[in-house]
């Protein structure tokens, strides 16, 4: 089922909110797009990377003098071949990176920091000779003692992995080293306050555990470097000026000698904004002077990138009798993995963001740990921490008696709410988004036995940023677009319908591409939600600059004075006493004139788009809990959100079903397992099960649609909410279905059974694990 | 050691190439014969983006050694569509919206062609069941179910 609930009846339009085939479609249902792997340069070499077998460890030495005399290997690079940095954050996504760190993480220096950690890279003329000489590469290490968990690491003795890691946001600064990288902390109102007028509080820890993105598409580059220093750059990534950046800035090359073009990106969820292979690629093609393509396995991806912070969440809140929030409590530790970076902070300023509240305190720690440094994960960090405080407000519309999404209505956040963070919202589509879920035929269906119901809210900050948008008119009047986010699930299908919408031609007369970096200006990554509603913002921009010129090339041709020209219904009109003296031209007319009235038209916009919204979603899901196994099964799913406008709302919806299906994996089944050595037990897809067709049913929704006002359609983003309602959704159902709520992810059959055993021993008193 | 030579019928051509034994067919496909339509998304059977069909038999090519294609009829995505005329599934897919990233398209395709020859009018669990071992992180498989249904309908005439 997919339905609709609009709220802007003044605007009507002809392409956006349609669903045109999209513009790449037929390469990728026949094979023929290209993809990370699938590009090939004569003469390519086969890069690998040596790993760190060890979770934690000194590097005494590394031996390359074996390899480097196999026949076949051609380069060979070490941390001696990468210039140290300084410290210095740069933003990545929603996340900022330190490049001290990211040379760190490319190439392991002082240490190994986790398993998987590279330590070399070869490049060789067959992948068999490169991992052969992989085996010969003697490295020495001193195995040190690890540590993999947040509140471990907390420890005061704790195994430390940075030396010089003094705490920051604590005063006065800590006099020893930690593996606290940061302490933050947002204060509103008065907390203690707000809690002695609570007629009910209810305080709760929860812990969850990291999460891989999960594209099905490993990392993959190839790198050629010629004889000048001028490097060109083939990678699957979310954002190919910002891989252009970190590359020059790890090499120390002029960011102008590298050329990088984006493939089709088979997934990214955020794990596909930072540097792994690139680099090491490039230096190696330097090296041996022709090119390397390397290649990521399935285990590498699981060891060595992403996953989002594992976390330990204290969540505290006070209510009155009839619902309303009178204080919020929270406190959350993240892991960082190997370098300092989690999405602690976001996932402090989104945790009460869904509440109109008055006094909330949250304090979050950036803690690192013996495992892969954490990336960007759709909406990263609000998924744990809004997980923690939507179970705790489910427990208390429980204990008060109350309907879930009454409760959420008496609280929710609308227009002119000041956010605990910072910012007053602006127009935004929670109260309606709950009004649509209380309406919902899903919300009121009846249940079967062992089945249960929860229903939870989300919210995600969204943002906007450095974006370029160079939009040509053709000879024959057809238009080509050039956009530089890369295309991670309709992209091009959007710019083009926004394109033909203001220039009132064919969305099919729309070509768009992903322009490489040195054909288009500067753009920031595919992150944040912001590719439709950023370079739909310069798109429309590009396309209005055309249509001006297009004006003062009838005005020119017509003789005209340009005020005398208007643009109306896909045409140049003369307006005005010249109405009707010129026949109206479209832009295939205006096409044929270009060159004789001053040359090729060309609409160009390079903006910082500002004005992002946020979007709210909320879930409603149903679980039936098998009282013999403990396997829960998501029976029924409805996701309802805010979209400002939807401008493809088949890749809306599907937004909203991929983040739901991730996120219902995340709540049931998907977990980093070490042994006690630190070394991960199952990187493969077999062992890290995420969810497959049979485990889920279809998953309903409901497009709410209140305009952004800052965007010249209403265009909000809508790629990463959908990931953040479902593990608290399902909690919910799960506590209705079994009994039982839980305060762990994931809810695996083993912990169900156990709790529900635990339940039946307590003679069905209420327990809780 | 020497390569093997192997002959074999990929989408209905003639074909010979040269493999190293511990090669897959995948790679085979990939490398030797520059068919990237099939992807490796795990090399372990475990994610379906490999899927191609041997002798009328469904497999991750990732799974079947290059050697063991030898004689075989090999059918891939590349051969699904016929000339300009997109397949039926290809053509709902699109329709549907069935794709996001588009990277495991390939083999939900061939896999889903593999279920409509054996069973023209599968139910949804069947369809669900069936694509089983095909991983998609992007959709939700809500669409793919969706657009395989309405294709199995039109191949059936329906």
């Amino acid at each position: 089922m997919q339905e609709r609930v609009k709220k802007d009846p003044e605007r009507e339009f002809r392409v956006v909110g349609t669903r045109p085939i999209r513009p790449d479609g037929a390469d990728k249902v026949t094979g023929r797009a290209k993809f990370g792997a699938d590009f090939k340069m004569a003469g390519q070499l086969v890069g690998k990377v040596l790993r760190s077998p060890h979770a934690h460890a000194r590097i005494k030495g590394i031996d390359v003098s074996k390899a480097a005399v196999l026949p076949g290997v051609k380069a060979i690079v070490t941390r001696d071949d990468f210039k140290d940095q300084g410290s210095e954050f740069v933003p990545a996504g929603e996340m900022l990176v330190n490049y001290r760190d990211v040379v760190r993480n490319v190439l392991a220096r002082e240490k190994a920091l986790f398993e998987g950690h590279p330590i070399a890279a070869v490049a060789a003329t067959s992948e068999k000779i490169a991992r052969e000489a992989l085996r010969l590469i003697k490295v020495d290490y001193e195995v040190l003692p690890h540590v993999l968990d947040a509140v471990e690491a907390m420890k005061p003795d704790a195994p430390v992995l940075h030396e010089d890691m003094i705490t920051a946001g604590v005063t006065p600064p800590p006099t020893k080293a930690s593996n606290v990288a940061k302490r933050i902390e947002f204060v509103m109102g008065d907390i203690q306050k707000g809690f002695k007028d609570a007629d009910v509080i209810v305080e709760r820890e929860f812990n969850t555990k990291p999460v891989h993105q999960g594209y099905i598409e490993p990392h993959a580059v190839v790198a050629s470097v010629s004889e000048d220093g001028s490097a060109e750059v083939w990678v699957t990534t979310q954002g190919h000026w910002i891989v252009r950046a970190h590359c020059a800035r790890l090499l120390g090359w002029d960011i102008s000698k590298i050329r990088v073009t984006a493939s089709e990106i088979g997934g990214g969820f955020g794990g596909k904004t930072v540097v792994y292979l690139e680099p090491l690629a490039l230096a190696l093609s330097k090296k041996a002077r022709k090119p390397v393509k390397m290649v990521m396995n399935r285990e590498e991806v699981f060891r060595a990138s992403g996953p989002t912070s594992g976390a330990n969440i204290w969540v505290k809140i006070g209510a009155k009798k009839d619902g309303r929030i009178v204080a919020g409590e929270a406190i959350l530790k993240y892991q960082a993995g190997a370098f300092q970076g989690s999405p602690v902070q976001p996932g402090c300023m989104c945790a009460f963001a869904p509440y109109d509240l008055e006094n909330v305190k949250v304090v979050g720690y950036d803690v690192v740990t013996n495992r892969p440094k954490v990336a960007a994960y759709r909406a990263p960090g609000g998924p744990i921490s809004e997980y923690a405080v939507e179970s705790v407000v489910d427990e208390i519309a429980e204990q008060l008696g109350l309907d879930p999404i009454e409760m959420r209505l008496k609280n929710a956040a609308k227009e002119g709410t000041k956010a605990a963070y910072g910012p007053k919202f602006g127009p935004i589509g929670l109260v309606e988004g709950l009004e649509a879920a209380k309406g919902s035929p899903h919300w009121n269906a009846p249940l079967g036995k062992n089945q249960g119901r929860g229903i939870a809210a989300g919210f995600w900050f969204n943002i906007g940023g450095e974006t370029t948008v160079s939009l040509q008119l053709n000879e024959d009047g057809t238009l080509s677009l050039m956009a530089g986010t890369p295309d991670v699930g309709g992209l091009r299908a959007s710019l083009s319908m926004m394109a033909a919408e203001e220039l009132g031609v064919d969305v099919a007369k729309v070509r768009p591409i992903i322009a490489d970096t040195s054909s288009l200006g500067y753009n920031f990554l595919t992150g944040g939600s912001r590719s439709t509603f950023s370079s739909g913002m310069a798109t429309v921009e590009a396309a209005r600059a055309m249509i001006k010129e297009a004006c003062v090339r009838a005005s020119k041709l017509w003789e005209i004075p340009l005020d005398a020209v208007t643009w109306e219904d896909g045409k140049v009109r003369p307006a005005g006493d010249n109405a009707g003296k010129h026949e109206a031209m479209d832009l295939g007319d205006i096409a044929k004139i270009a060159g004789k009235t001053g040359g090729p038209i060309v609409g160009y916009s390079a903006i910082t788009a500002h004005g992002a919204a946020p979007s709210f979603g909320v879930h409603i899901a149903d679980a039936e809990v098998d009282p013999e196994t403990g396997k829960t099964t998501i029976t029924r799913y409805t996701v309802i959100q805010d979209a400002g406008k939807a401008v493809h709302p088949a890749y809306v919806e599907g937004q909203f079903q991929g983040g739901a299906a991730q996120g219902i994996g995340w709540a049931l089944n998907e977990e980093y397992i070490y042994d006690d050595n630190g070394r991960l037990e199952n990187p493969g897809f077999l062992d890290y099960r995420m969810p497959v067709a049979s485990d889920l049913p279809m998953i309903d929704t409901i497009i709410v649609e209140v305009p952004n006002p800052r965007h010249p359609y209403g265009v909000r983003g809508v790629g990463e909410t959908p990931i953040v309602p479902p593990m608290a959704a399902i909690a919910a159902a799960v506590k209705r279905a079994s009994g039982v709520r839980f305060f762990e992810l994931p809810m695996s059959p083993p912990k169900i059974l156990a709790g529900m055993k635990a339940v039946k021993a307590n003679g069905g008193a209420k327990a809780t694990t | 050691m020497a390569k093997h030579h192997v002959s074999a019928t990929v989408n209905g051509d003639a074909v010979e190439f040269l493999c190293e034994s511990e090669q897959t067919l995948l790679d085979c496909l990939r490398d030797e014969l520059d068919l990237t339509g099939a992807k490796e998304g795990c090399s372990s059977g475990d994610c379906g983006a490999c899927s191609v069909m041997v002798d009328g038999r469904l497999v991750c090519s990732c799974l079947v050694l290059g050697v063991e294609a030898s004689g075989k009829s090999i059918e891939t995505i590349e051969g699904l569509s016929d000339g300009e005329k997109l397949h039926p599934l290809q053509q709902k897919f699109l329709e549907h919206a069935a794709l996001q990233c588009g990277i495991c398209t390939p083999g939900f395709l061939v896999a889903s062609k593999a279920l409509l020859e054996k069973h023209p009018n599968p139910t949804e669990t069947e369809i669900r069941y069936w694509l089983a071992g095909n991983l998609c992180r992007c959709t939700g498989y809500d669409k793919i179910i969706r657009a395989v249904i309405d294709a199995a309908a039109e191949m059936r005439g329906a």
